[in-house]
């Protein structure tokens, strides 16, 4: 084993001796078994078709260990990172735990559950570790081994059958510098299942302190039952210096809708993976995704949405915008099933290169088996339009202005899909704040 | 209120004005024909500031000031607006959000207080009317699906909103029919006044039967080889431009 492999196995046996005591025989076996694959598996490296231009050197080559304080004890600026909303609920999370102090429950209905994993864990074993096994066991998926093997905290999230949730639910996830300035690692889970016909939105945001370096890893398991409507959005905002791995799975039963936005605005290396399987007839998924990376910040997405039943729709629209020496990849994979047949897909994805130096790889992939399909996707990689450019300083707005102008109006239409006004506000005004730096710099 | 000196210019290497001497007083329309390749929009473009256009001599004074050292930014909030023959469409940014953002750009400029959105509503309603306009045109997309009679128009709209003093006109006469024509000619002659001048390029004399310069220039390779009154524009129908030799360089 290498050194780096041995690392996690100290941790882990540290966890094992402290915060993973008391764990029911299942869930300890669950993380074991996680290891011993993750260590089997590695870290993926760019030999690996799905890992192909991603390098996780910066997370190989660092020593991450687990947070020590708990959230009591760290003193954390909460400010930057809250979300303006009116939430039904916030949940808090410090480094990788549960803040019960700075979160609150507002207006949440009659059997709407929200707590944290670890409480779900310890009060309702039965209820939600048989969701949590399948994720785990996810072939050669060396990021999410890992997360089982360190599962311990995350938000767990139950909407009963028929129930409507009116205001969105918020977990936020704040990674803050130790006293002693160790790297820290956090491997967060989010179980969110919802009921027949319920609705709901759900908020993950993801943030730290801007000059922290930590290493962020979360699995977001959302499973819909039949006619469930699902508005969710994870919403990234790291450090600079942060690695982020992320991986949701998303789950859709019979005529059950869900609406993915992802948005990715911080962290060094970034890699997100959703992967959204249509598991019922006339389910429905969309995912909308905007990214943004400058400096020599990488950011990674990966989609998978698999059509495993008929007359299920899909439709993509993901948009990226890197500056200076960013680096993007986009792999948009559509899986049609022998069985699924009237499939309607629609992918497409831009990305917006702001210098000569930033760079984007992108790949769409169509593996179809049925024959009475609809599929379609589009990419397309360009620069500003100078002659926008022009056209509007010709009329008075100055060349940064003429540019925010032209680079927002790019990423206009996947914000325009974002049901929730208060998001989309935040997501803006973070933007805007990056953009006017680079443009400030260019100028 | 414009003088153009010995203006040299190039673009993507090659040489296009070689020479161009011009003098525009407040008040006047001019009016620069040409035939193909002669330089006009290139006139016209550089005196925007676009900057794929390389000058390589001579001087531009507007109001005494040295034109080609101000940013096209400079330049329309200083009253120089020009009306582009290929107007750009911009998916995703809203004609009025541009719009008003341009126009106070230019009002504050100006010393003048920014307007809200009623009045700004006001203005461009009055504004609209006035050139036959669509009002959902300003909901849209700048430019994005406008016919090209559309696109001209609403070039002529935001000349009208900005209110310019040097209002330079590039074939904005392309590709209207005669009802368009007379709206956007219309529009133009209710804004000359004593304050403002134009400077209208333009193919064909067409344009001229509606909007009636003072002066017109002929512009062949890169020179002003003749210029007079609205005569001569009907001389040209006539005769076409081959009766007037180019300049022998030098």
């Amino acid at each position: 084993m290498t050194d780096n492999l041995a690392r996690y196995v100290t941790e882990h046996e540290r966890a094992r001796r402290g915060r993973f005591q008391g764990a029911s025989p299942r869930l300890a076996s669950l993380r074991e078994d996680a290891l011993h694959r993750f260590l089997d598996l590695g870290f993926p490296t760019t030999r690996d078709e799905e890992w192909r231009y991603t390098t996780v050197a910066p997370i190989v080559e660092q020593v991450f260990t687990l947070p020590e304080a708990s959230p009591a004890s760290t003193r954390v600026d909460l400010a930057p990172f809250v979300l303006a909303g009116d939430f039904a609920a916030q949940l808090v999370f410090v480094n990788g735990q549960y803040a019960p102090a700075l979160s609150e429950m507002r207006d949440l209905p009659a059997g709407v559950v929200v707590e944290s994993l670890a409480s779900a864990l310890a009060s309702r074993p039965d209820d939600v570790e048989p969701y949590l096994a399948p994720a785990a066991t996810v072939e050669r998926q060396a990021f999410t081994l890992l997360n089982a093997a360190f599962l311990s905290d995350g938000a767990c999230i139950r909407i009963p059958a028929h129930a409507t949730l009116e205001k969105p639910i918020h977990a936020l996830f704040v990674s803050a510098p130790e006293s002693d300035r160790r790297a820290t690692m956090t491997h967060l889970r989010v179980l969110m299942v919802m009921g027949a016909d319920s609705r709901a939105t759900f908020v993950e945001s993801y943030a730290g302190p801007e000059t922290a370096n930590y290493f962020t890893n979360a699995v977001t398991q959302i499973v819909l039952a039949e006619n469930a409507l699902l508005d969710h959005y994870k919403i990234q905002r790291e450090s600079v210096p942060a690695s982020h791995v992320s991986t949701t799975f998303i789950r859709a039963a019979r005529s059950a809708t869900c609406t993915s936005h992802s948005v990715s605005l911080g962290g060094g290396l970034v890699r997100n993976d959703v992967m959204a399987v249509l598991d019922g007839e006339g389910a429905e998924c969309t995912l909308n995704g905007l990214y943004f990376a400058d400096q020599r910040r990488f950011v990674d997405n990966h989609t998978t949405i698999d059509h495993a039943q008929p007359h299920c729709d899909s439709r993509e629209m993901y948009k990226g915008i890197l500056a200076d020496a960013a680096r993007g990849v986009f792999n948009g994979k559509i899986i049609v099933r022998p069985d699924a047949q009237k499939t309607d897909a629609k992918q497409t994805n831009r990305a917006l290169l702001l210098s000569e130096d930033a760079q984007i790889n992108t790949k769409p992939q169509l593996e179809i088996f049925a024959n009475d399909v609809k599929c379609t996707h589009g990419a397309a990689i360009g620069q500003l339009d100078e002659e926008a450019v022009f056209y509007l300083r010709s009329r008075g707005l100055s060349e940064p202005e003429a540019r925010h102008m032209l680079i927002h109006a790019f990423a206009s239409d996947v914000l325009q899909r974002m049901p929730l006004a208060s998001i989309r506000a935040s997501v803006e005004a973070v933007l805007q704040r990056q953009l006017e730096r680079v443009l400030a710099v260019a100028a | 209120m414009l003088t153009v000196r010995n203006l040299h210019a190039r673009v993507l290497g090659r040489e296009i004005l070689r020479g161009v001497d011009l003098t525009i007083d407040a008040g006047e329309v001019h009016a620069i024909m040409g035939p193909n390749g002669s330089g006009k929009s290139t006139l016209a473009r550089v005196l925007a500031g676009h900057p794929e256009y390389e000058v390589t001599g001579g001087e531009v004074l507007y109001d005494g000031q040295d034109l080609l050292a101000m940013d096209p930014e400079a330049r329309a909030r200083t009253g120089v607006f020009m009306a582009f023959q290929y107007p750009v469409e911009i998916p995703g940014v809203n004609n009025a959000y541009f719009l008003k953002a341009a126009l106070n750009a230019v009002r504050m400029h100006r010393g003048q207080e920014e307007l809200d959105a009623m009045e700004f509503m006001a203005l461009v309603r009055d504004r609209m009317k006035q050139l036959d306009m669509d009002e959902t045109l300003l909901n849209r997309p700048v430019n994005e699906g406008f016919s090209g009679g559309e696109k001209k128009r609403n070039e002529i709209f935001q000349m009208a909103v900005l209110e310019p003093r040097l209002a330079i006109l590039d074939e904005t006469d392309s590709g209207l029919d005669i009802d368009a024509l007379r709206i956007v000619a219309h529009g133009v002659n209710a804004m000359r006044n004593p304050d403002r001048a134009f400077l209208l390029v333009t193919h064909y004399q067409r344009l001229l039967n509606y909007i009636v310069p003072d002066v017109v220039h002929v512009l062949t390779e890169g020179r002003i080889v003749r210029s007079g009154g609205k005569e001569l524009a009907l001389e040209l129908e006539e005769k076409g431009y081959g009766w007037l030799e180019a300049p022998v360089a030098g």
